[in-house]
């Protein structure tokens, strides 16, 4: 494998980096529990600088094949990001700060989605912003976020520690609003920028936005027109038919979907006769949704082209090769973690694999949209 | 499908039946809740008061009959409106969430301060009668909000536990701060382990002192929550989260944590702000 492989392997971040590595890398003991490496030709994984206290951590061939990790066929590609495994933190989830975004990858996501970022800061609402529903969760965050400027600070950090795609979710109240965040999100160095146009509880932006045809192609065109990375765009099922406006979506730009955000919905107390939410209505997630968003995929995969993320109630290795199957490329997981923990992904993870393995296939895309076949 | 445990803690609603005033800016709340009765000392629930906010307490005491209470000091809107409210008004519960103190049985040495009494009252409860030797450290900032001292007093005394205080003001007992106390308590005794919960700019000095004695401490921190659950991100510091991760830390974790312990924590817009 040659360096040009490795940097059209991992993308365009490890460009630096390699420039700096010598033939005699030293030996590294990380957690990942290599014992030794071998010479600088058959490097084919480079983390990036700072990772454990500066050090690099170079994996050659032989290591990824030891850990069943080439072999596997887990790796995608995912309109240019390239992801070592197809699970993906979804948007919202715990995605402020750089520890927390480590421990995630740690827990075996491919890739990690950030909380949605605005222009502005803003605080989100009071409680209850989250209320458990019989299969889920229902939540109305309200998008609390730092803002843009304050945001990039931090999510340099996490660049520089974290070896995996990082995608930054954005959402505004005007195209030029999403354009502007999305411009500062690709220089903060996100490899790809994901447009929240589905939120289904916060005013003027969201899913009025993804509902309506000429405002979400308006999005996505000025989004494309001024970042180079990959634009994904978050639909809404609250909408009469995804497939429609996915279509819209990906001729104004889209480099790829995720498929769905949460449903609208609420919960309310029968002893006060109150909406227990304290904006009263929020969006349901969790295994309640989970076959709505299988069809949602179904839906979408049928009429376009791009890649998409299949995305609610994904808890176990099950729903995400249910959502292979409906035509996903990877799946995002979210509310599965206040279940089963950060390391929820590297379990799907593994769940896939032997999926594959016991089914004889031998890479993941092999099984991508299988039922349409019928 | 595996079972989704969280929808076993769904909100329940309940009523307030006893409402006690224990000084001038915190009253103590009862009321009934199954779930929660069976939590352990440390641990938190999150209280509705519908159509105003919905709040992380930690659990002040639990027993066996379903009765809940937790202590509410004064501070905002929502506490205010709760200490408005009296017995036979609605709440909404969840929880109880959160791990727990581990019980350890030999010498222990208690601190608290302020609202932090709580949870370590609960704990004193259950640890007193079990614990082989002790010195509870308990601090305020002036006399009447030294809390629950007859209640400790009752518990300590009878296992011949001593008490002892600290005021800011000088107004009962030492004057200075309890972290005063528990320098000179850990120059004297050497302890297995060190319990404390209250402001974390104290819990970080306590934290500092039990590291140059040599001493395992467990604390539990307080943040904005509001999923509790592990989910929304509010209440992180370093890469835990004190909702599902904590509320109580160790000694362990709180030196993997260290820039953000007792220094900053995340306001309602997830920026990183200084601790007050």
């Amino acid at each position: 494998m040659t360096v040009r492989d490795v940097q059209h392997f991992f993308g365009h971040n490890t460009q630096k980096d390699l420039s700096l590595i010598s033939s005699d890398a030293s030996v590294f003991h990380g957690e990942l529990g290599f014992e030794a490496l071998g010479s600088a030709s058959d490097i084919c994984f480079v983390r990036r600088k700072q990772c454990f206290n500066n050090e690099y951590v170079i994996v050659t061939e032989k290591m990824l094949a030891g850990m069943g990790l080439k072999e596997s066929g887990l790796t995608i590609n995912l309109a240019g990001l390239q992801l070592a495994n197809p699970t993906v933190l979804a948007s919202g989830i715990l995605g402020y700060s750089t520890e927390t975004l480590e421990r995630l990858v740690k827990g075996g996501a491919g890739a990690v989605v950030t909380k949605s970022i605005g222009l502005k800061p803003r605080k989100g609402y009071a409680n209850p912003t989250v209320v458990q529903a019989s299969c889920g969760l229902i939540n109305a965050m309200g998008l609390p976020n730092p803002g843009i400027d304050e945001y990039v600070e931090e999510f340099r950090q996490a660049r520089d520690i974290l070896n995996v795609p990082l995608i930054m979710s954005v959402y505004g109240y005007s195209a030029e609003e999403y354009a502007t965040i999305a411009k500062k999100a690709a220089a903060a160095g996100a490899d790809a920028v994901e447009l929240n146009v589905s939120c289904p509880h916060v005013k003027d932006t969201g899913s009025e936005i993804g509902q309506c045809p000429e405002a979400l192609a308006e999005v996505v065109r000025k989004v494309r027109a001024s970042v180079s990375k990959p634009v994904f765009v978050k639909l809404s099922p609250n909408i009469t038919s995804i497939a429609d406006i996915a279509e819209v979506a990906v001729k104004a730009g889209a480099d790829g979907l995720t498929i769905m955000n949460t449903v609208k919905a609420m919960a309310i107390d029968v002893e006060t006769a109150m909406p227990i939410l304290g904006n009263r209505v929020g969006g349901l997630s969790g295994p309640a949704i989970k076959p709505i968003a299988l069809r949602c995929v179904y839906d979408v995969f049928e009429r376009v082209k791009v890649p998409i993320m299949g995305c609610g109630g994904i808890v176990d290795w099950r729903d995400a090769v249910e959502f292979l199957l409906v035509g996903a490329s990877a799946v995002q997981i979210g509310t599965a973690i206040s279940l089963k923990g950060p390391n929820v992904f590297r379990g799907v993870t593994l769940g896939i694999k032997r999926y594959l393995e016991i089914k004889h296939f031998e890479k993941v895309e092999e099984i991508v949209g299988l039922s349409h076949r019928s | 499908m595996s079972a989704y445990h969280i929808a076993a803690n769904r909100l329940r609603a309940t009523t307030i039946l006893t409402v006690k005033a224990e000084s001038p800016t915190v009253k103590t709340f009862t009321f009934k809740d199954a779930q929660c009765a069976k939590a352990q000392p440390g641990q938190f629930l999150m209280l509705w008061i519908p159509g105003v906010d919905e709040i992380p307490l930690s659990i002040l005491d639990a027993n066996e009959d379903g009765l809940v209470s937790v202590a509410v000091k004064r501070v905002g809107e929502a506490t205010q409106a709760l200490h408005e409210a009296k017995a036979g008004h609605f709440l909404g519960v969840r929880g109880p969430f959160g791990n727990s103190f581990a019980m350890v049985k030999g010498r222990v040495l208690m601190v608290a301060g302020g609202t932090g009494t709580a949870p370590l009252l609960f704990l004193a409860k259950r640890l007193v009668p079990r614990m082989a030797r002790g010195v509870f450290v308990l601090g305020a900032k002036t006399k009447s909000e030294l809390l629950f001292m007859n209640q400790l007093q009752q518990i300590l005394g009878k296992s011949q536990i001593p008490l002892i205080t600290s005021t800011e003001d000088g107004s009962c007992g030492v004057t200075g701060l309890c972290t005063e106390l528990v320098e000179q308590v850990l120059a004297k005794e050497k302890f297995n382990i060190i319990y404390a919960c209250g402001p974390e700019k104290m819990i970080r000095k306590v934290f500092e002192l039990a590291e140059e004695n040599r001493t395992n401490l467990e604390a539990s921190l307080e943040r904005l929550m509001r999923c509790a659950i592990g989910l929304c991100g509010s209440c992180t510091i370093g890469k835990y989260r004190v909702c599902a991760d904590g509320p109580v830390f160790t000694s362990k974790q709180f030196r993997e944590v260290k820039t953000e312990f007792g220094n900053s924590k995340r306001d309602p817009t997830g920026r990183r702000i200084p601790l007050d």
